[in-house]
């Protein structure tokens, strides 16, 4: 999925993640900040990669704000912010 | 049942720790119409893997008057919820649509038609009328009363009392019966009055309701405790099914039991509260 434009998902609440997403040329470039960045940020990344990869993004730029959330809702809100960049 | 905001992680993943039969992820009034797309995928993600197993899952969808109610079936019904809550219901017809729809979902996702029931919210006036026919369909597994909706179309106002939903009230659990379904009565809005919370739930316990819904985890102790046949209930449901099956060994027709005549609508409550009581944990061992 290309992605087309910038787009936002989710809060800065306590157990949710702020995802921003933009377009970039030729790779995908991921940056978190977590507050248990030490423990699971390798945990964390991966899943974003993973769900990038289920819509099959080759190239953007993704910001994620992690407020220890868990990871089914990190998948939630990159997925969102993934569909919401996609152009319309 | 318990009401949770469908795009609050705080909330719904704390869903299996809050004491309820039921919850309902709300994708409807608690969600605004920005976050919808948020709220789903987050609903179908705690669904998809968080360990709910304690208790029933229902997902209030959208109406079908929105243009969001197909994309919360497309996404929520393949996680397999115990029922959709199909707000303002107001005709049988309006059941069929997201029932007909929900075949083709179900059809794709090589689902058995029919695995997920739909609980009408009825709160509009004419929801009430047609509760009957409503509450007939196939696909439905019991009616879900909505105070709030349902005062501001009769044009009243909502009170703790309740006496403006009364009509509503037994209509609904009339309707249900006959049909052969559950009901369960609208949430008690105001969550710091612990009085009300008790009187109004007893009151629709008498009426007849299954249960009760609430919007605040701090009722659902106490309409948990209302909603459950006591030790004296339960004890003396065992000695109806008792004395029945004594009966029935002697070959007597008729019996009595405590001075009373036991006839079939005693055997009937006294096998649901035994029901009740497995399904609490509370049953005798045998």
């Amino acid at each position: 999925m290309e992605i087309l434009k910038c787009a936002s998902a989710g809060t800065l609440e306590s157990s949710d993640a702020y995802v921003e997403i933009e377009p970039a040329s030729g790779e995908v470039s991921v940056s978190l900040e977590s507050v248990v960045e030490k423990q699971f940020g390798d945990k964390i990344k991966a899943a974003i990669n993973d769900v990038l990869c289920e819509y099959n993004v080759k190239s953007a730029s993704v910001r994620v704000i992690d407020r220890g959330a868990l990871e089914c809702v990190i998948r939630a809100r990159v997925e969102t912010a993934i569909l919401r960049a996609k152009g319309k | 049942m318990l009401f949770l905001p469908g795009n609050n992680p705080n909330m719904l993943i704390n869903a299996a720790s809050l004491m309820a039969d039921a919850v309902i992820f709300d994708l409807e009034d608690a969600v605004s119409p920005a976050e919808k797309d948020a709220a789903r995928i987050l609903v179908r993600n705690t669904m998809k893997y968080t360990d709910l197993s304690v208790c029933e899952v229902i997902v209030r969808i959208n109406s079908v008057d929105t243009p969001y109610w197909k994309d919360d079936i497309n996404v929520i019904l393949p996680q397999k919820p115990s029922l959709i809550l199909l707000p303002k219901t107001a005709t049988a017809r309006d059941v069929r649509i997201v029932s007909d729809y929900m075949s083709e979902v179900e059809l794709r996702e090589g689902m058995e038609i029919g695995t997920v029931g739909i609980m009408p919210l009825i709160e509009t006036a004419l929801g009430v009328e047609n509760a009957f026919s409503i509450a007939s369909e196939e696909r439905v597994r019991a009616l879900f009363l909505g105070g709030e909706d349902l005062t501001a179309d009769l044009q009243c106002k909502r009170t703790k009392e309740g006496k403006e939903i009364e009509y509503a009230r037994t209509r609904l659990v009339v309707a249900a019966r006959a049909a052969g379904v559950d009901v369960y009565d609208t949430p008690f809005t105001d969550v710091n009055d612990d009085e009300g919370i008790v009187t109004d739930t007893a009151f629709a316990k008498s009426l007849g309701f299954s249960g009760k819904a609430s919007i605040s985890p701090r009722h659902i102790e106490v309409i948990n405790e209302i909603f459950s046949p006591t030790a004296s209930e339960i004890d003396y449901a065992y000695e109806v099914i008792d004395a029945i099956q004594l009966a029935k060994a002697q070959g007597k027709g008729a019996i009595s039991l405590r001075g009373k005549m036991i006839d079939a609508p005693i055997v009937a409550r006294a096998e649901r509260t035994i029901a009740m009581a497995a399904a609490l944990g509370m049953a005798r061992e045998d």
